[in-house]
């Protein structure tokens, strides 16, 4: 197929649909009200179910009971809205049920703004919800790997029978860029869902017995087990879904770590160092748990300072300070409240940081 | 200026815009002073609308109207400002209105339609790259719903088949030819053909060459003034 031309949140929704969901709930919130739009469009023509709900708190719930029935269940949001899914999406890991859960991100704090936003940092990686959780997320820098990175998930949710976090800032939703899908992979009927998710609640038609999806767990020693039965899932998947892209690492006095937007701000800002006569480099964390703590292995001695980007007052900073592991200094450029700073900015502002540890 | 959701119709405003604004002097008494205005009545995007270059546009010496709050409104409420009626009303002033997309984001122009006194155009940008046009039956469809919505009549068609910075000199012939099928079945005068630099130097060499197509009155220079430079870095 060739390449179309799609803004980001028409590709994310498309993305789902050739993944083969058949179950989307939303609730309308900027910058990705064209995710539900486009779902209240198209999902029904693959034979997919779309609902308006009546609030996130209701679309994450709708999407908790409709994937534990087997259900290859995509839901998005933005923000405020995250944060209002924080319960249904522990609840979800508890149940041990899999859904890919998108959050197109703007400024905050609370009802905060609609321009871009990485202040949800935190949110995505360590989450608002009870309990020892983990969930997979996924950064993407542009459409293109969006839409790769979202037909992906739905297999990866499967195989962890947990939520997967995919984390686009509100640029990447409202951005337009010529795109290319994979092929469409067909709703799946019963006999699948019962081969495929055998523990799905699908009636008692394709087997013996009974399926139970339930959170509650009153017995600690049965609650312990749970919990360290999910930690073994959580260990395989620090193995296996660590993603990053190191660009010109190896021989640059400054490397800049940023993901979606601000990597490619920072991949501009690189070209402007060199003008300097500055070498500089970039890290891009694509999954952002598991954080690439490998990637940083790549920097080399001619490397005199590491500098987290972000469109937020610093929260990967947190994990890039544990990856760099005091091998070299560690500072912050960073904006907030929906201000994407220019690649001049960022230049000058690293240029900065640099003198000061020479 | 209507069109599809995507079809480049903010990109081709403040093009135009810059381009009458060049055009000053040479077409004496046309644009006199702050005789020239962008409103923006885009109240259907959050991001990428021309109120977002006020700044380079005031300083071409082209006013731009959109929100209460001199552009900067970043709320939910899509509101549009009281003084938008000014340059419309305005015999003197030259007025380029660029909305949102789709029927949704045409359907803004009716309440100022009173106003036009048939002194207007109206141009639908037509992208044939786009999922929503990609066949003539789509963008036929299109332009009589923004005519239903608005009350008015499209005067004219712009062809801009982009792929953003990747546009080919290829993708604005065959944008042409679509555009000029649009054109056949609805009667409409197709206008022109947008093309960024790169791409019209090579048309224009190709005409100059004697090749047969879209004669050079019909390029129309697009600039890339929405989208920053750093959206088009590979990472």
């Amino acid at each position: 197929m060739s390449k179309v031309l799609m803004m980001g949140n028409e590709a994310f929704a498309e993305a789902a649909i050739r993944a083969g969901c058949n179950c989307y709930f939303g609730y309308p919130i900027t910058p990705q009200n064209e995710v539900p739009e486009y779902m209240s469009h198209e999902l029904h023509k693959a034979g997919g179910s779309f609902i308006q709900a009546e609030s996130e708190l209701a679309a994450v719930n709708m999407a908790y009971g409709a994937a534990a029935a087997g259900g290859r269940v995509f839901i998005s949001t933005s923000s405020p809205g995250f944060a209002l899914m924080q319960e249904g999406l522990g609840f979800i890991c508890s149940c041990e049920v899999p859904i890919v859960a998108m959050n197109v991100s703007r400024g905050g704090p609370g009802v905060g703004g609609i321009q871009p936003g990485q202040a949800d940092y935190f949110q995505v990686t360590r989450g608002g919800y009870n309990g020892d959780v983990k969930i997979p997320v996924f950064a993407p820098a542009n459409i293109q790997e969006s839409v790769d990175l979202i037909y992906e998930a739905f297999d990866i949710a499967e195989k962890y029978r947990n939520p997967v976090v995919i984390f686009a800032d509100g640029m990447l939703g409202q951005m337009m860029e010529p795109v290319e899908f994979p092929p469409a992979k067909p709703i799946k009927g019963s006999d699948e869902i019962s081969k495929d998710v055998p523990w799905a609640i699908t009636g008692t038609d394709h087997h013996e017995g009974r399926n139970v999806v339930f959170s509650l767990r009153l017995q600690p020693d049965v609650l312990e087990n749970h919990v360290l039965h999910m930690f073994e899932k959580y260990a395989e998947a620090e193995k296996e879904l660590v993603r990053y892209k190191n660009i010109n690492v190896e021989d640059a006095e400054i490397v800049f770590v940023a993901f979606g937007t601000m990597a490619r701000i920072c991949v501009e800002a690189c070209e402007l160092l060199e003008e300097k006569g500055v070498k500089a480099g970039v890290i891009r964390p694509i999954s952002l748990w598991p954080f690439p703590n490998a990637a940083f292995d790549a920097i080399t001695d001619k490397t005199k300072i590491v500098i987290s980007t972000e469109l937020s007052m610093g929260q990967m900073i947190e994990d890039v300070r544990t990856a760099v592991a005091g091998r070299w200094p560690v500072s912050l450029i960073s904006r907030t409240g929906g201000i994407v700073p220019t690649s001049i900015e960022v230049m000058e502002r690293a240029l900065k940081a640099l003198e000061e540890v020479k | 200026m209507t069109g599809h959701f995507g079809s480049g119709k903010t990109e081709f405003a403040v093009s135009l815009a810059f381009a009458l604004a060049k055009q000053k002097g040479s077409e004496p008494g046309c644009m006199k002073e702050s005789s020239l205005a962008l409103v923006d009545l885009d109240i259907e995007n959050p991001y990428f609308r021309s109120r977002e270059r006020q700044t380079e546009l005031n300083a071409a010496g082209i006013a731009v109207y959109s929100d209460p709050y001199d552009g900067k409104n970043a709320s939910e409420l899509q509101v549009i400002s009281a003084s938008i009626l000014a340059p419309i009303q305005n015999e003197d002033c030259r007025v380029i209105a660029d909305c949102g997309g789709d029927q949704a984001g045409a359907r803004i122009l009716n309440q100022f339609s009173r106003h036009f006194k048939n002194d207007y155009q109206l141009l639908s940008v037509v992208n044939c790259r786009r999922p929503g046009t990609d066949t003539v039956e789509k963008a036929l469809q299109q332009i009589e719903d923004a005519q239903a919505v608005t009350g008015l009549s499209v005067t004219g068609l712009i062809s801009n088949a982009h792929m953003i910075r990747y546009t080919t000199a290829e993708d604005v012939l065959e944008g042409w030819s679509f555009t000029k099928q649009v054109s056949e079945r609805s009667g409409i005068p197709a206008l022109a053909a947008c093309a960024m630099d790169t791409a019209a130097d090579e048309l224009e060499r190709r005409i100059a060459a004697g090749e047969e197509m879209l004669s050079v009155s019909e390029i129309f220079r697009i600039g890339m003034y929405m989208r920053d430079s750093y959206l088009d870095k590979k990472v």
